[in-house]
């Protein structure tokens, strides 16, 4: 079972680059299929010591496309034709924008199975800065069909989560956080797919977050609750397929909604709750996320205030959706800015 | 060389393919004429004689590839298949129809046969790459054959794929660069001319041989010549016209045209049949 405690919000002592490393080489050796399908970023993402071990002793296994994205995608569409199992990774911008139509044609459309790791999502890219800084790659991928989207908020998470696309058909795409994560969930811990954790139980408020996001939701909370108020929290890994359920139950069991990303909130996962909630049950719901800007270089914590995404921000949200509840139209003062 | 009587048999079948890619062109009344005819002869070379085939298992684990890069181009390779008996004749008359299995461009998941999705153009060689270091991979001898246009190699993505594929050394990967010298908006050489093609190649280090793309025994034995060379992938540059054989079309531009009753008419009697 996942932990509400809070007491693990503390710095994992491994990277999540260095626990997908681990992983997809021990996927590697255990099935022949897996493939790892690089554009020269192997080094960075994997670690010198696993790309070294791959090409040295898994040849048949592994295939550099050097810095050629694009094609990237399309042979790892081909070997999925031939029954291998292809995971390709690059820095989350490339991934989406750089050759979204590959992964659209090549991938979704001709139903290929390649799982697609985008590493740096939004403000993470930090000193790479706002070339590398993707605030619109869930916004790109929501809408194609067939795509699950999935932003892992922990090692534990990060390291079932591959399995279980290593394991089950499809197009994926998996926004990868490389530094180290806070703990958040105890090892061992199984998720499904599609299926919102509850992180933290509440009555007041539910804060419904993903990847990075996710530690700064349950530091709101526990800010909240020296203030009296409950909040839920939601780790809400899986994009898309959105747990729709899990939302209407938060809107009807609390009342009020909060969003916290490290995206866009034009197309990310403030506008799939909205969605959801347009079509059901009616709830204010505050969006914490990126105002249709474009990234910028500096320290991720630097960028976190920019852009609110800290704590802070997502504790304030909680207190405006709070407020919004029960009045006539909910609406806020003011027309909400995007 | 090719056995008495095996060259009239290809003519016959490159003759049958036009006459059933004309015909889908005219039950819909346009299409993308010009590329589709320029590869016609190649593709009765191809299933007749190329490739390992069985069109009553279009998923058999043993079959030659054919990824038709240029996507466009699906209805010659939809009358070749109907031809072959990968599926009935009647659906020929179904294409562009709502519910078809045979849309404009080549799709595997509706037309037997088919074993790649294209139609973005720039994609077909890397999933053709994809596919030859699969197969390679698993340990199997089967062979990867792509056809792309010479107006579609303008894009990148052909040439990542041309680097990707030398460097890997894919010896079970054949590639036909359809030189029928026209792109939509005019003269290859005019819009952003790309010869030559061998030269390139060349300096890419593939095996780059060239032949007429309308003469199915030079064909043939261009293909031939490239089963020796397995140490890194081939390409046969093929010189074609666009809109070969068909009257409507030759001499004007064709990439997607409309397509008259009488037009279709005059053409299959150029080809000696009715509509």
């Amino acid at each position: 079972m996942p932990t509400t405690d809070t007491r693990f919000l503390e710095p994992d002592s491994r990277t999540m680059s260095a626990t997908y490393g681990a992983t997809l080489i021990d996927l590697i050796q255990r099935n022949s299929k897996v493939v790892d399908v690089e554009s020269d970023l192997g080094r960075a993402i994997l670690g010198p010591e696993i790309l070294k071990t791959l090409k040295t002793d898994y040849p048949r296994q592994m295939v550099d496309c050097g810095i050629q994205e694009a094609n990237m995608i399309g042979v790892a569409a081909g070997l999925s034709a031939v029954g291998r199992i292809p995971f390709t990774h690059t820095f989350a911008a490339f991934a989406s924008r750089r050759i979204a139509d590959q992964v659209f044609v090549s991938g979704c459309y001709s139903r290929a199975n390649i799982r697609v790791v985008g590493t740096d999502p939004g403000v993470t890219a930090a000193f790479n800065g706002g070339t590398h800084m993707p605030f619109e790659d869930i916004g790109i991928f929501r809408s194609f069909p067939g795509m699950t989207i999935l932003d892992p908020s922990d090692n534990t998470m990060l390291a079932w989560l591959l399995e279980e696309v290593a394991n089950n058909p499809g197009m994926y795409y998996i926004r990868l956080f490389r530094k180290t994560p806070f703990r958040i969930y105890e090892a061992g811990t199984r998720f499904k797919l599609g299926r919102a954790v509850r992180l933290r139980e509440g009555s007041a408020v539910t804060i419904i977050a993903e990847g990075v996001m996710v530690a700064e939701a349950l530091r709101a909370a526990a800010r909240l609750t020296e203030e009296g108020i409950a909040a839920r929290v939601l780790d809400m890994f899986t994009i898309k397929p959105l747990d729709a359920e899990a939302v209407i139950q938060a809107a009807r069991e609390t009342g009020a909604l909060v969003t916290a990303e490290n995206h866009s909130r034009l197309g990310g996962l403030g506008s799939a709750v909205a969605e959801v909630l347009a079509t059901g049950v009616y709830a204010p719901l505050e969006m914490v996320g990126v105002r249709d800007r474009f990234g910028e270089v500096g320290p991720m914590d630097f960028l976190m205030k920019r852009f609110g995404l800290t704590a802070d921000d997502i504790a304030a949200a909680a207190k405006r959706a709070i407020a919004r509840k029960g009045h006539e139209s909910a609406a806020p003062k003011q027309a909400a800015r995007v | 060389m090719l056995k008495n009587g095996q060259l009239l048999e290809l003519r016959e079948f490159a003759r049958q393919i036009r006459i059933h890619t004309i015909r889908q062109f005219a039950q819909r009344g346009f299409g993308h004429v010009g590329g589709s005819m320029s590869i016609v002869e190649l593709l009765a070379v191809l299933y007749t004689l190329d490739m390992n085939i069985d069109p009553e298992r279009p998923q058999w684990e043993e079959r030659d590839w054919l990824i038709c890069s240029k996507g466009h181009a699906g209805p010659a390779l939809y009358a070749a298949l109907a031809l072959k008996g990968f599926s009935p004749m009647d659906w020929l008359e179904t294409l562009n129809q709502p519910d078809t299995n045979l849309p404009s461009h080549c799709d595997r998941l509706r037309t037997p046969g088919i074993d790649m999705t294209t139609g973005s153009l720039g994609q077909g060689l890397s999933l053709a790459v994809g596919v030859a270091l699969g197969l390679r991979q698993e340990g199997r001898a089967n062979r990867v054959h792509c056809i792309i246009g010479d107006g579609e190699s303008q894009e990148g993505q052909i040439w990542e794929a041309c680097l990707t594929a030398a460097h890997q050394r894919l010896g079970n990967l054949l590639l036909f660069v359809d030189s029928n010298k026209e792109q939509l908006d005019g003269r290859v050489a005019e819009v952003n001319a790309m010869e030559s093609y061998v030269e390139k190649l060349h300096a890419f280090h593939w095996n780059v041989l060239e032949a007429d793309g309308h003469d199915p025994a030079v064909i043939h034995e261009a293909i031939l010549k490239t089963r020796g060379c397995t140490d890194r992938p081939s390409a046969i540059v093929l010189h074609t016209v666009k809109g070969h054989g068909c009257s409507f079309a030759v001499g004007k531009p064709n990439h997607h045209i409309t397509v008259s009753r009488d037009q279709a008419i005059e053409a299959l009697a150029a080809l000696g049949v009715t509509l």
